[in-house]
């Protein structure tokens, strides 16, 4: 059989403009599927939380384009999946429709659109924890409660390949995936095509982050994977970058608490005997992964749910004696806080400073903070679910230190300075509340697929 | 007096540091050929042990330690003490906490 081959352009969809000459080289290779992922949990809990995107509709639009035209123009299916960066209801719909818009201003002959949503209510995890299935927790946490639920305000489910793969065989000519294991939507058509899961998703592990595997380092270009069974060639599609056994064997260990295991709904990857080796002066090959089938096949769940409104505002300390004493100046600070409304806990109000200069970067793993800083940038972040109580509390958390009473301090104009007395408005602050699994019959159990006929030249004689 | 000190720095090629998943955070230090990778991994500088105390925390907060050969490569990832991005969080990516392991020193 020949390989089957796949074209990346990037590692995520729309997070800025993947670059087009390595994607249209790639394109002259004729390969067999076009696949990117637009998701991540890197970007933190509010985007999943507030169900909003992470990256301009005009960069995602501009990827998707690029994508779509090639794909339509080669004839082969194409794969986004974890849309619009949270693989939201919200994400897949806005990608669907952005690929009619596309599909109408071009005018392209009519295909198959497969969209496959991964939402899950909370009524729906409420309903499966009475009927006794266990939510369970990942990384240390606790299997998940009513509680836990309840402080979840969106929830998705990370789907393996079984349902892109499923709609493929389908005839979908376009697949646009709600969130989805990054490896997954490489492994689809790899799967459909009779290649192993320990084949598949190795592909789909190597290929996910597309030019991250290369070197030097470079975001956004494509690569190329030429993948038969037990043999994955990778290459650099950007003149200046080239594959090779450390670069791919060096992004093999990336994002991951441990670079042998990847965990999928229906089984593990496992690369603890995985193979590096040069091809050619861009392409590099891998091989030597093995996969093992879960006994039970279990989904990810990702929630998120919002903990306050946020309010920031930024001072400077210049005084060395203020700099010196700066924790027994937030100690009062902080004291003043509680007395006028109540202690933090009970009342619903939280104030972090942040000391830029000290261990603003590194929080409680600086080990090392300077003694004595030149100046301090201090970010006074406060969240509170009532917004106005919010600003008044970040209010007084900065003139605080303004104000802050020490015994020698000589400049008693003010301990501090304000960039400006002004307080920022944040996004509302939220907070990772599910990193958990649960147990389903069939590895497409939580996801819904549609098909959708797409006919641009309908469209545009409207 | 002055003496000429090697350390991870002079080294390795990558030093760096991401989220894995939202309650981890992982470090990789990859060599630049494999005899930098195995002077070091014979020095027993990098250990569960030694980075604990490099970052201040117990022992537990190290969830992996892995001595990867294909990439001439160390790796150890650490658990949060919160979510990335939760109110009070300093470094959604975990990308800035590498630092302190630049100065370590290779005999």
């Amino acid at each position: 059989m020949d390989a089957v081959t796949i074209l990346c352009p990037t590692g995520h969809l729309g997070f800025t403009p993947f670059e087009k000459a390595s994607f249209l080289a790639g394109c002259d290779h004729g390969p067999d599927f076009i696949v990117a992922d637009s998701g991540s949990c890197d970007i933190g809990p509010y985007p999943l939380g507030a169900d909003s995107q992470a990256s301009p509709p005009a960069w995602q639009r501009h990827d998707l384009e690029a994508m779509l035209l090639a794909a339509r123009r080669l004839g082969v299916p194409m794969i986004v999946g974890s849309a619009s960066d949270t693989g939201t209801d919200r994400g897949v719909e806005q990608f669907a429709a952005m690929i009619r818009d596309i599909a109408a201003e071009h005018g392209l002959a009519p295909f198959r659109l497969a969209t496959i949503k991964s939402e899950q209510t909370r009524e729906f995890l409420l309903g499966q924890l009475a009927a006794g299935t266990p939510i369970k927790g990942l990384d240390g946490r606790a299997d998940a409660d009513e509680v836990l639920l309840a402080r979840t305000d969106r929830i998705v489910a990370v789907m393996d390949a079984a349902p892109i793969a499923a709609a493929l065989r389908d005839g979908a000519e376009v697949v646009i995936a709600g969130r989805a294991s990054d490896c997954a939507l490489f492994a689809a058509p790899l799967l459909n095509a009779g290649l192993s899961p320990a084949t598949a998703y190795y592909a789909g592990k190597l290929m996910e982050c597309a030019s991250f595997c290369c070197e030097p380092f470079m975001g956004k270009e494509s690569i190329l994977g030429q993948i038969a069974e037990d043999d994955i060639r990778i290459t650099a599609l950007h003149p200046g970058q080239r594959c090779t056994p450390a670069s791919l064997a060096g992004h093999a260990m990336y994002e991951r608490r441990n670079p042998f295991y990847e965990h999928v709904v229906s089984g593990t990857l496992d690369m603890r005997h995985c193979r590096y080796e040069a091809v050619d002066e861009r392409t590099a090959r891998a091989s030597g992964a093995a996969f093992i089938p879960a006994p039970q096949p279990m989904v990810k769940l990702e929630g998120a749910g919002k903990v306050g409104e946020r309010r920031l505002a930024v001072v400077g300390i210049r005084d060395p004696y203020v700099i010196e004493n700066i924790d027994a100046a937030i100690a009062w600070a902080r004291a003043r806080l509680s007395e006028r409304f109540g202690a933090p806990d009970q009342a619903g109000w939280a104030v972090h400073y942040h000391l830029f200069g000290r261990n603003g970067v590194m929080g409680e793993l600086e080990a090392a903070p300077p003694a004595h800083p030149h100046e301090l940038g201090i970010v006074v972040e406060t969240v509170c679910r009532d917004a106005g109580k919010a600003e008044e509390v970040c209010a007084l958390a900065a003139r605080n230190l303004f104000y802050a009473r020490l015994p020698e301090v000589k400049g008693t104009a003010g301990a501090a300075a304000l960039m400006a007395d002004e307080i920022l408005v944040g996004k509302p602050g939220y907070e990772w509340t599910l990193n958990h699994v649960i147990p389903v019959r069939d590895a497409c159990d939580l996801f819904r697929t549609e098909f959708h006929l797409v006919d641009g030249r309908a469209r545009r004689a409207a | 007096m002055l003496r000429n000190r090697t350390t991870l720095r002079d080294l390795a090629s990558t030093i760096r540091s991401k989220n894995a998943g939202v309650d981890h955070i992982t470090f990789d230090i990859i060599f630049k050929d494999p005899a930098a990778f195995e002077k070091v991994r014979d020095s027993g500088v990098l250990s569960p042990k030694t980075v604990a105390a490099l970052y201040g925390i117990p022992l537990d907060r190290i969830t992996d330690f892995v001595v990867f050969e294909p990439a001439n490569a160390v790796k150890f990832t650490i658990r949060r003490r919160r979510p990335s991005g939760s109110p009070g969080e300093s470094d959604v990516f975990g990308s800035q906490q590498y630092a302190p392991l630049f100065g370590i020193e290779v005999a």
